[in-house]
């Protein structure tokens, strides 16, 4: 089974604000909405801005700019969040 | 319409266009010296539904630029809280010039605190007791952000005292509106803010400590993450949606740079103290 592929807007099509707390809130122009996500998930939307991606690119895309050792089920969580963007808008299936 | 009044509140002009003079009468005497404006940016509309409704009955429709559909009329008596209630709404669904809080306000040193939360959570009646003591008010409904600067411009309108609250205030009649018993809102009488608060309203200030009170709690103070400020503060925007990118800059410039506390307090005299204690370590 071929896995999904995904794509979001490019980086300048929404602001983000880093918070103290750690959340980023995230301003997405084309909708106007504004969404708070947590970790991983402002680093899965900046590497998908990269281009249209399935997990496994997704993957390799973050583990070119992240120390992503140690993660448990990393496909399994970057799967999650991928739905969870998709739910809110900010990747969709092209 | 029949009588009109028009007033300035803060960097907001109103017309207020009514079918019925009392209402206009009393605004006029509590807003005695308020500046006039030439241009109104806004306009309110007390009407009778029915002609008969002027004088049968008399039932205030509250209208103007901005209307809610469903809003049920008020009785004359209570004409003067319709007309406030007018002006409240203009603001929520109107203002775009600035990021519209629903926070009271005061300032000193050039300084502003802010005060949001759910409504009977004190902040009204904290802010106009924190007016008499020293601090300057600045307003106790909305609190009006800079969309350029982040700087808090005041919106002293009058205090609208609700319940409990109308009691601390009964000594000085001369400020005070008629009282209306059975409205929406349980018993309000609307306060005039002092002099200073009027005299100094063109002054904005820089904001400099946001408070979420809680009235009729054991005394505590909290810490806040910016994430639970910033969701909160969305919620008591009224136009945070309406204006796009320029309330997304100045909601997260407020956010992260102003210290914030959630208080809960079993009296006004402890909320007080809460506040003078907080704003010397934070402020």
């Amino acid at each position: 089974m071929t896995e999904a592929v995904f794509r979001a807007d490019p980086p300048d099509a929404r602001r983000c604000v880093v918070l103290a707390d750690g959340v980023t809130v995230v301003y997405h122009r084309p909708s106007g909405l504004t969404h708070i996500l947590a970790p991983p998930a402002p680093e899965v939307l900046a590497a998908m801005s990269e281009g249209d991606a399935d997990t496994g690119t997704l993957i390799a895309r973050l583990e070119r700019d992240h120390d992503l050792s140690g993660t448990d089920d990393l496909r399994g969580t970057l799967t999650a969040r991928l739905v969870e963007l998709e739910t809110a808008g900010l990747v969709w299936r092209p | 319409m029949k009588h009109e009044f028009r007033v300035t509140v803060g960097p907001v002009g109103f017309r207020i266009g009514s079918d019925w003079k009392q209402p206009l009468d009393r605004m006029r005497r509590l807003y005695q010296g308020y500046p006039v404006p030439d241009i109104p940016d806004f306009t309110v509309r007390l009407f009778a539904q029915r002609p008969w409704r002027k004088i049968i009955r008399p039932s205030v429709t509250i209208g103007g630029d901005y209307m809610l559909p469903d809003a049920q009329p008020m009785a004359l008596a209570h004409g003067l809280l319709a007309a406030e209630m007018g002006m409240n709404l203009q603001m929520a669904l109107g203002q775009r010039r600035y990021l519209v809080l629903h926070a009271s306000a005061v300032e000193r040193d050039g300084k502003a605190l802010l005060m949001t939360g759910e409504s009977g959570a004190g902040k009204s009646t904290l802010s106009a007791l924190l007016g008499e003591r020293g601090w300057r008010f600045m307003g106790d409904e909305f609190a009006l952000v800079d969309l350029e600067n982040g700087a808090i411009h005041a919106f002293p309108r009058m205090v609208s005292l609700k319940n409990e609250a109308v009691a601390l205030f009964e000594a000085q009649p001369d400020r005070l509106g008629p009282i209306m018993h059975i409205t929406p809102k349980g018993t309000i009488r609307h306060l005039r803010p002092p002099e200073d608060a009027i005299a100094r309203m063109e002054e904005s200030a820089r904001p400099a400590m946001l408070l979420f009170p809680r009235f009729g709690f054991e005394p505590a103070v909290r810490e806040m993450g910016e994430a639970e400020v910033f969701v909160r503060l969305t919620q008591a925007s009224t136009n945070y949606v309406a204006l796009g990118e320029a309330g997304y800059d100045a909601l997260t410039t407020l956010v992260r740079s102003v210290p914030t506390r959630a208080i809960d307090y079993p009296d006004t005299e402890r909320a007080v103290e809460a506040v003078e204690r907080l704003w010397a370590d934070l402020g």
